[in-house]
């Protein structure tokens, strides 16, 4: 797992149990609800080595909530994940557009305990 | 202001409609244009005209931008000819009886076709070849003929002859000269166009005189010889020369040529200061130039000098006409033609190198300066691919390598030819003769981000007239690009360096079924949303795997991961497959209750079928389960795949038909159904020529005939509409299935990413021939090869809806959300003609939250 996401208790106030790890599927994301929100959660599996991002759901230049139903992948040196609408690619670190870079999502934070991904704003 | 300048132009063709293209941009104020036009409809590509048998229409052929006669200052006239023009009194009269009068006028009569005067000549089913109308009354005449004679082997001559080979005629050429193309060629290179000309089974008749025609024993006419030999046909097509229609100059005393041809200066100015003529119908230095690109040169140059009349604040000195340059370079019947420069080596002292290979039937001819330090002109016959370099030598003076004739030589151990790099070229070099485009232009544009072929035609209108000078921008842009320090290839995308050819290979040869395998050994990064979809389709070609399977469904676009297609609000269309277009009313009678039950909006598509829309992801396996168990399959609308096999009834019920289409989409739908390809594949089969099920707008479509099936192949609609074309004809159901095998399969094995049939085939190098030789003829030997790797995937299919509601693990992944049963609460439908349909932004806005509105929009 990407360490930095693995810092601080479980218990931590303010996170948001989702799903199991195993729920999403290699190099696939999923969506969850989190406060209200739809967040798209992505698991990324290269080498054996696993990252989990999540970013907003929707998709703003289409709004419709599809960004978890994209293809993963990297450009160059980003991690991106490109919206199944207009095909426009998304930062998964910080949310910014590739094509439009005055275009950013939320970014969510993300870790994995026991096995369960959990969420928070 | 003073009072807008009044221009007449007389004549709308090629050149004329440059003009007012020029004007246009130019846009000085204060210009009234009024344009002449004696043809039913305005310019369109008179070059391009033979392409009217081929399937093109008026409209495809026009040149006119669509609104472009709607601006304010221009006046287009339809079937108005101007009769005279009166000098002092400045007006023109037109045959309604109108007068107009001008400030400016501008002559663009071109030329009419010169017809011998042979009595006889005015019988019926004579013909010329210069405008759509004389080709709509040749097509109708082919259809009543059986033979057909073209009179003149010259350029246009052998065009006509082509078309009437194409109408299915036995089809002559009778020349004058001694030779075909007596102009352009010499007479070895003669006798090489006249056995390549021959071997397509026209019938060359050369050194003949004809004195009369009469009527015919056999055939409707008899064509008589002044050697007194005699040829019956029934339509006879006159392709004798043009002569330039300066009868309006004639009359008002405005100064013709010997000839013919109306003077004209460096201006493109009559001997009247006021009064110009421009392309075919003008004489300058004693020439007439009959191609297009020196008349777009005479209009520019027109326009410029009429926009100086203007007052304006840039006022350069205008271009002047200098002369151009008549090479051309063309494909006869197939057969590469081109001629530079001096080809008679007419030039004292000029020195001349002959190549000719009689086995290849290749001729090439080299005319070089006394000193053999320049390139004079050229004849290059069978194998034109000389050309490019060869003219831009001649052009721009560019001194010879020591041993030029290893220019037109074919190198024996395979070493490449001293070609021209392009970087040796002058910045000023005309790279585009017909649109004036040089290379500096070309660079530039290139810089500022045109990097594909197509925007850069955008951009500098390079390569949009005649064509002849892509190859040569491509490579300008490739340079160029390169020169930039940007990548020029062919590559799939940043993670693999191949094309999906290649591709394609490798993963067949090398066994590779997953993608990491095909990453860690032939890319590198973690894939992408072109390679991996991309990857997905050939493994599916080549081994035929459920889409779904836990290490392909991260490789799908969501249309395919979801196993339908994604709509604008993220909701998904369901498209069960309803084999050619044939459905019992127990299966309408389920869509529609399914339908009503999951309240989905239900349409009737263009390929015969029934679309469902409007549902969630969640509601999918649902729906599925539904039509699964009441006998439908997945109708693959979300792949790269087989789409619909259209039928017409044929000749079960149809009084017409000749063969049962029906049975026969059904079996074709069936056997290809699941099949993935680079792009969408879709088919159709008609009961008879009356082509009710438009197969010949399909990538391949089959038409009944008396005798068997015709499988016409490479058509498309959508976009850029192509006519499909005959790859084989008469044949029985077994070879009909054989040929669409192999035919499939090396579409497959070849294409590129998201390339349709049409496209694939326009890039096909050897064309449709190539394609008959490797799908009939079996040249490559692979035949047997592609019809095995067809039936691998055949026989492996398996509904992909079925296997994904029996699979446990595929359905969990069917879910809005992961951690939540609700609905996205942002897919919001209203009601319109008693369908739902989606909500716009502002009416979302107002029904926040609630999911269905049962409301009238
Ligand atoms: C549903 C339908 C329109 C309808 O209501 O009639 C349709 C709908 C779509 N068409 Fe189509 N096409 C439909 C018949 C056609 C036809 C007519 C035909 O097949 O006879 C054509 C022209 C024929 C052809 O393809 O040559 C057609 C030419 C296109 C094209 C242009 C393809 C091209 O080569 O130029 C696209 C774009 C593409 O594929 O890249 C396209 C793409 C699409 C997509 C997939 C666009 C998209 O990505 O959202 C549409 C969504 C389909 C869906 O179900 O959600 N559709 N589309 C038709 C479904 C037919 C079916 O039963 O499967
Ligand atoms: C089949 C064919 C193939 C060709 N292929 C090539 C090629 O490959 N390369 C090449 O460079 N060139 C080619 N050409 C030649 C090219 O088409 C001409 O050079 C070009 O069309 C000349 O343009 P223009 O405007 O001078 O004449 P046109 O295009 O002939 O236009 C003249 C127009 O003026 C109209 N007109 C005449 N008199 C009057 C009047 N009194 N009042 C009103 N209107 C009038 C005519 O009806 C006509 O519409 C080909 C020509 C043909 C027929
Ligand atoms: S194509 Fe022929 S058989 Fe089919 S419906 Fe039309 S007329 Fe009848
Ligand atoms: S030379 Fe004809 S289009 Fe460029």
């Amino acid at each position: 797992m990407d360490g930095s996401n693995m810092d601080g208790p479980s218990t931590d106030t303010g996170w948001t149990d989702v799903c199991a790890v195993d729920d999403i599927w290699p190099n696939t994301g999923v969506c969850a609800l989190v406060e209200g929100c739809q967040v798209a959660v992505f698991r990324l599996v290269d080498d054996g080595q696993e990252q989990l991002f999540a970013i907003d759901n929707g998709d703003p230049f289409s709004d419709a909530n599809v960004l978890s139903r994209g293809l993963v992948g990297n450009l160059g040196e980003r991690l991106v994940v490109a919206s199944p609408i207009y095909k426009q690619h998304f930062d998964l670190a910080t949310g910014e557009c590739v094509e439009d870079p005055g275009v950013s999502l939320r970014t969510w934070r993300v870790r994995v305990a026991d096995g369960r991904v959990l969420i928070a704003a | 202001m003073s009072d807008p300048l009044r221009i007449v132009v007389v004549g709308n063709g090629m050149v004329g409609q440059k003009l007012l293209e020029e004007l246009a941009e130019r846009r000085p104020s204060g210009l009234d244009i009024t344009v002449l036009c004696e043809e039913p409809r305005p310019a369109y590509d008179r070059v391009q005209l033979s392409s009217f048998f081929s399937g093109k229409t008026a409209e495809d052929l026009s040149l006119v931008p669509p609104g472009f006669f709607e601006r304010d200052g221009l006046v287009l006239r339809l079937n108005a000819k101007a009769v005279a023009i009166d000098r002092s009194l400045k007006q023109v009269t037109t045959s309604t009886g109108e007068t107009l009068p001008y400030d400016k006028l501008v002559l663009a009569t071109g030329s009419y076709p010169f017809v011998p005067p042979v009595p006889g000549r005015e019988r019926p089913d004579c013909f010329v070849y210069r405008t759509i109308e004389d080709l709509e009354a040749m097509t109708e005449a082919g259809g009543r003929s059986k033979v057909g004679v073209v009179v003149g082997g010259g350029l246009l001559g052998l065009e006509a002859a082509k078309a009437l080979k194409d109408m299915g005629l036995e089809t002559h050429v009778v020349e004058f000269a001694p030779r075909l193309m007596a102009v352009q060629v010499d007479d070895g290179g003669g006798r090489v166009l006249r056995q390549k000309i021959e071997a397509l089974g026209v019938t060359v008749h050369t050194q003949k005189n004809t004195v009369e025609i009469v009527d015919g024993e056999a055939r409707r006419h008899a064509m008589r010889f002044a050697d007194d030999s005699v040829l019956e046909t029934d339509m006879i097509v006159f392709s004798a020369g043009i002569r330039p229609r300066d009868e309006l100059a004639r009359a008002s005393e405005l100064g013709v040529g010997p000839r013919g041809g109306i003077v004209i200066d460096n201006h493109c100015r009559t001997l009247d200061d006021d009064i110009y003529a421009i392309g075919e119908c003008a004489l300058w230095d004693g020439k007439i130039y009959g191609l297009v690109a020196p008349g777009y040169e005479m209009a520019r140059v027109c326009a410029a000098h009429i926009a100086a009349a203007v007052p304006q604040e840039d006022a350069d000195e205008p271009p002047q006409f200098t002369g151009a340059d008549m090479s051309t370079k063309l494909k006869l019947m197939g057969v590469d033609v081109a001629s530079l420069g001096d080809a008679h080596a007419a030039t004292p002292g000029a020195r001349v190198c002959v190549y000719t290979d009689e086995r290849k039937q290749v001729y090439k001819k080299l005319v070089v300066s006394e000193d053999g330090k320049y390139v004079l002109g050229g004849v290059l016959i069978g194998d034109a691919e000389a050309y490019g370099t060869l003219l831009q030598m001649m052009l721009n003076r560019m001194e010879l390598p020591p041993e030029p004739e290893f220019l037109i030589l074919p190198s024996g151990d395979g070493a490449a030819r001293p070609a021209l790099g392009v970087d040796a070229l002058p910045d000023a070099a005309q790279i585009c003769s017909c649109n004036n485009v040089s290379k500096a232009t070309i660079c530039a544009a290139v810089r500022d981000g045109a990097h594909s072929i197509g925007k850069l035609k955008t951009a500098t209108k390079a390569g949009t007239s005649c064509g002849g000078c892509v190859p040569l921008t491509t490579q300008l842009m490739k340079a160029e690009m390169k020169r930039c320090g940007l990548s020029v290839n062919n590559h799939l995308c940043e993670h693999f360096p191949y094309s999906r050819q290649e591709l394609y290979h490798l993963i067949r040869v090398g066994r590779i079924e997953t993608f990491d395998e095909l990453i860690t050994r032939h890319g590198r990064g973690r894939g992408c949303d072109i390679c991996k979809p991309a990857a997905a389709s050939i493994f599916a070609s080549c081994w035929n795997e459920f889409v779904l399977k836990k290490d392909k469904a991260a490789l799908q676009d969501s249309n395919d991961y979801f196993l339908a297609n994604i709509q604008k609000d993220g909701t998904y269309s369901i498209v069960p497959r309803i084999a050619g277009g044939e459905i019992t009313p127990e299966k309408l009678i389920v869509l529609g209750e399914v339908a009503k039950k999951h309240r989905l909006y239900t349409k009737i598509t263009g390929g015969q079928r029934i679309d469902l829309f409007g549902a969630q992801v969640h509601q999918l396996p649902l729906i599925w389960k539904e039509l699964v168990d009441a006998g439908f399959e997945s109708g693959h609308a979300y792949g790269k795949a087989l789409r619909t096999v259209k039928s017409c009834v044929g000749s079960t019920w149809c009084r017409y038909g000749m063969l049962d289409s029906v049975s026969m989409a059904l079996a074709i739908e069936n056997r290809y159904k699941g099949l993935r390809a680079p792009h969408k594949i879709k088919s159709a089969v008609s009961g008879c020529t009356r082509e009710c099920a438009e197969a010949q707008s399909k990538d391949f479509g089959v038409i009944a005939t008396e005798k068997g099936w015709n499988l016409y192949v490479c058509g498309n609609g959508g976009m850029k509409p192509r006519h499909a074309e005959l790859l084989a004809g008469d044949l029985d159901d077994e070879t009909l299935i054989r040929y669409i095998d192999r035919f499939l399969m090396f579409y497959i094995r070849t294409a590129d990413r998201l390339q349709r049939t049409s496209v694939w085939r326009d890039n096909l190098e050897g064309g449709l021939d190539y394609l008959k030789d490797v799908v009939v003829h079996d040249k490559l030997g692979i035949g047997a090869e592609l019809e095995a790797e067809m039936a691998q995937v055949v026989g492996s299919y398996a509904c992909e809806w079925k296997k994904a509601i029996e699979s446990p693990e595929v359905l969990r992944r069917f879910r809005s959300f992961v951690n939540s049963d609700a609905p996205d609460s942002n897919v919001v439908f209203v009601d319109e003609r008693n369908q739902i349909r989606p909500a716009t932004p502002e009416e979302k806005a107002r029904f926040k939250g609630v999911p269905v509105i049962a409301e009238s929009a």
